[in-house]
């Protein structure tokens, strides 16, 4: 039970209080840039998901097991981001193949994800807690979960922005930044809660 | 030698990557909430930007043009292990403030698109200059941001009060909300300054010096477009 308990405290955590974009700026150029449609939006979040999650899957045990005992720690920042580069070439290959209908929609997006710090960061973060797999796995899926809830609410908030007469000097991406700073605000008031409800 | 000096103050103000170009926002908002973090998040990028700039000048006629970001990736990522263990070596108060951000400097698109942009297509030294400038025009929004968030937020600057005691603390300012908010009023007042200088540009985000643009091709803009396989 305490496991189930801290595992959907990590879960919930990083979608609520740790959100990666609004509250750790992990991934800001994917939700400034790719938020304008909610169609766009959701796309790009389910392949952040889906890459979060596989990277994390691999890049954990290659740490625990290879690199860690071996002495390589240091090695991780090279590796992890030739791994993740790998693996979205390799998921795009494999989708197109094999799934075509997925590889529709989500393609387009998977060449942007290499370079989006959310991934790295997730995988880096994830070794630097001290996790375990099942913890990692959890906060990775999590983590993405956060972003496309972040990305989904943007949209929307977007869509209004479009008809918006802001001034002059604020129009377009200036604008976009501090509506982006209330919907961060928005997210402050999660402090605390995931301790209180989960908590013992 | 006007030419060097010119490339040097391009990326001061005329190509700030930070105000003008939009790329590496994510260290922009994350690492500023404190004056000394913005400056040392700046130079540990300027040493990356140097060296990686100078390395990729230096193989641009060896690389083979369609390995070429794989090949950028490695030797960023090269530098920003060798950066790592220097700061945890000699800075590791500067090593537990930037935490994550450190390592993920090697994602950081100032970096890649300078690579993309200029380093493979210019010589060594003018490469390296650029890379200088580059840096340093990243350092200093990153200390202006850090500067007026710490001054505001906290009443301090580089960790010395000067505000005095009946000042009291807006700390919204060093929370995430106040990154946005200040980076927006910051780039709004430099459009407003390019307009009186009719000298506006339009903002893109990332695309330009995005590495996957070349094999985006401007996705993110727009939709997916349905039923146009393998695009």
């Amino acid at each position: 039970m305490d496991e189930i308990r801290n595992l959907a405290m990590i879960f919930f955590g990083m979608i609520l209080v740790n959100n990666y974009v609004l509250v750790q700026f992990l991934g800001i150029c994917p939700f400034l840039g790719v938020s304008k449609k909610l169609d766009s939006a959701f796309g790009m979040s389910c392949a952040v998901v889906f890459v979060m999650a596989m990277a994390t899957a691999v890049t954990w045990p290659i740490y625990t097991y290879v690199l860690e005992p071996n002495g390589m720690a240091y090695l991780q920042t090279i590796v992890f981001i030739l791994i993740i580069a790998v693996l979205v070439q390799l998921v795009e290959m494999v989708l197109k193949k094999m799934i075509p209908p997925l590889y529709k929609a989500l393609g387009v997006y998977l060449p942007l994800i290499t370079t989006n710090c959310a991934v790295l960061g997730v995988t880096i973060s994830v070794i630097d807690e001290g996790y375990n797999f099942a913890e990692s796995m959890v906060c990775s899926v999590g983590a993405g979960f956060g972003f496309m809830l972040a990305m989904v609410l943007f949209a929307g908030v977007r869509r209004r922005l479009a008809d918006a007469k802001p001034p002059k000097c604020f129009e377009g991406l200036p604008i976009t930044l501090v509506s982006a700073a209330i919907v961060s605000l928005s997210f402050m008031g999660f402090g605390g809660v995931i301790e209180h409800i989960f908590g013992a | 030698m006007n030419e060097r000096i010119r490339i040097i103050t391009n990326g001061l103000l005329k190509e700030n990557p930070s105000l003008r170009l939009v790329l590496g926002t994510c260290p922009t908002l994350a690492v500023t909430t404190v004056a000394t973090n913005g400056l040392g998040m700046g130079l540990a990028a300027t040493f990356v930007l140097i060296c990686s700039n100078i390395a990729i000048s230096s193989l641009r006629k060896i690389i083979p043009d369609k390995v070429r970001l794989p090949a950028y990736i490695t030797v960023i990522a090269t530098f920003v292990t060798v950066l790592q263990m220097l700061v945890k070596a000699y800075l590791p108060s500067l090593d537990t403030a930037l935490g994550i951000y450190l390592p993920l400097i090697v994602v950081n698109c100032i970096i890649l698109g300078r690579a993309e942009m200029f380093a493979s297509k210019h010589n060594v030294v003018d490469s390296a200059l650029d890379g200088l400038g580059m840096g340093l025009g990243f350092t200093l929004t990153l200390l202006v941001m850090g500067c007026i968030r710490e001054l505001l937020g906290a009443g301090t600057l580089f960790g010395v009060a000067v505000l005095g005691a009946s000042f009291e603390p807006m700390t919204l300012f060093i929370t995430p909300p106040g990154g946005f908010l200040v980076f927006g009023v910051l780039m709004a007042l430099v459009v407003f300054i390019e307009t009186k200088m009719n000298a506006r540009i339009p903002r893109k985000i990332g695309c330009e010096g995005c590495p996957a643009a070349g094999a985006c091709s401007g996705a993110c803009e727009s939709a997916p477009q349905t039923g146009k396989e393998g695009a």
